[in-house]
């Protein structure tokens, strides 16, 4: 390894590679997730029939929600480890920057939730029946911009909702609001390519909101997690 | 500066019952949809007081965020809840409105969705500031503020996007507005911002006061000597 573990990006891959770890070990978050999600899916087809044609239509946007739903369980436990062992507080009075600590746990968290996704969509497509009328690497695009948009908030605002009363009904309070013109976006450029339509625009506008609110995030949480 | 506020507070009612005289008595009836119409004079200038204020709620926090003066934070406070009223007036209204007119309750136009979503941002910047404890709620408070505020064009663009995408019954607007009309909405305008200030003004003296309430028995609690009752 080239980099030494002091540098930023050192940290950043130190971190990323301990949750990683951890999480591979015990697998608790994972299974709870994957069977949460499953859970989700079956809920999701009770609810509106599979068999008909409105529900093609709408694949795009119950896929999604179910992915939010999963998302939010899995961001709530992302900081849990972290305060159990009081290594936040380590974290805080190290010199190592609050950034490396953040792009660590933001990557780890779009790592859990793009296999979470890998492992719902194809139960979608069997349940639903799905197929895609437009290309497939935009579905990809898609889901993998649009994970990133839900993880980066996400992580985020699981930071900020450490400091609060109801730690986890917080987390989903202010993801979601926040959230609405990302998942708008994804639902929308999602049925867009099923049907065989042009998604441009969402994925344009996708792209711009991940930009903007990475930079945001990454000015903004040294302050959020050194707020006292 | 406390003598200006009675006098602030009478000139304000005058103000609001000429506001009120204008929109129900002297602004021309509407043609289309006749009397029920007047709403638009209560509807439209607490949107823009709405706005305002929460424009003020994102200044307030970036400077609170630049300099850490705890009279930002009231601000900001302050502005974000006075703010959430009228946007709540506005969601109350619109339906109000919509019923007589085109027969529901609510529709997904894009006006009265954007509206929606931005009480939902600021809604849950006030969850934060009630659950968070301490010091911590202003700087917490100020960064959801900066993002918040940073989503609403985000909200604006991908909603436009939407509907035009799925065409819906157009509310009010398009096409010019009779000028003794905007002279009334403008009247109202003034007096609905006068009696923000005055409910801002009011609030934030409330604000400091609790403030130093909670300060003072702070200190009364680290100062006291042991064994004393508390």
């Amino acid at each position: 390894m080239s980099t030494p573990r002091t540098a930023p990006s050192g940290i950043t891959r130190v971190t990323l590679f301990k949750d990683l770890r951890l999480e591979w070990r015990s697998k608790d978050a994972i299974n709870s997730m994957l069977f949460f999600s499953l859970l989700v899916v079956v809920v999701f087809s009770f609810s509106f029939d599979p068999s008909a044609e409105e529900s093609r239509q709408i694949a795009g946007g119950l896929i999604w929600v179910a992915f939010l739903f999963a998302a939010v369980v899995a961001l709530n436990q992302t900081w849990a480890r972290e305060i159990r062992n009081q290594v936040l507080d380590a974290y805080r009075v190290s010199p190592a920057p609050a950034n490396s600590l953040f792009v660590a746990k933001v990557v780890g968290n779009f790592i859990f939730v793009t296999v979470l996704e890998a492992l719902m969509t194809p139960l979608f497509i069997v349940f639903y029946r799905l197929r895609a009328l437009g290309p497939v690497w935009q579905l990809l695009l898609v889901g993998a911009v649009g994970t990133w948009a839900l993880v980066v908030n996400g992580t985020f605002f699981a930071a900020m909702s450490l400091r609060t009363r109801s730690r986890e009904i917080m987390l989903p309070l202010l993801l979601f609001p926040i959230s609405i013109p990302a998942v708008l976006a994804m639902v929308q450029a999602t049925t867009a390519i099923l049907n065989g339509e042009g998604a441009r625009f969402w994925i344009v506008l996708l792209v711009t909101y991940d930009l903007v609110f990475t930079t945001v995030c990454l000015l903004l949480f040294e302050t959020v997690l050194n707020a006292e | 500066m406390k003598k200006a506020f009675p006098i602030l507070g009478v000139l304000t009612a005058v103000l609001l019952s000429y506001a009120l005289y204008q929109a129900l008595v002297v602004a021309p009836t509407e043609q289309t949809m006749g009397d029920v119409q007047r709403i638009f004079y209560y509807h439209v200038p607490s949107a823009w007081t709405a706005f305002l204020l929460f424009f003020i709620n994102f200044g307030a926090s970036i400077y609170y965020l630049a300099k850490r003066k705890t009279a930002a934070d009231i601000v900001a406070l302050v502005s974000a809840e006075v703010g959430v009223v009228f946007c709540t007036v506005v969601l109350i209204t619109g339906p109000i409105w919509a019923r007589p007119v085109w027969g529901i309750w609510w529709t997904w136009d894009m006006r009265l969705t954007s509206t929606l979503v931005l009480w939902l941002i600021y809604v849950s910047y006030l969850f934060l500031r009630r659950f968070s404890s301490g010091g911590q709620t202003p700087l917490l408070a100020a960064s959801l503020a900066v993002i918040g505020a940073l989503c609403v064009p985000f909200v604006y663009f991908s909603i436009w996007f939407f509907r035009t995408q799925h065409p819906q019954p157009v509310m009010g607007g398009g096409g010019s507005i009779d000028p003794r009309m905007l002279h009334v909405l403008l009247i109202n305008w003034l007096a609905f911002s006068c009696f923000a200030f005055l409910v801002c003004w009011s609030r934030y003296r409330l604000e400091k006061l609790q403030r130093e309430i909670d300060e003072a028995h702070a200190l009364h609690s680290l100062l006291a000597p042991r064994g004393s009752s508390r």
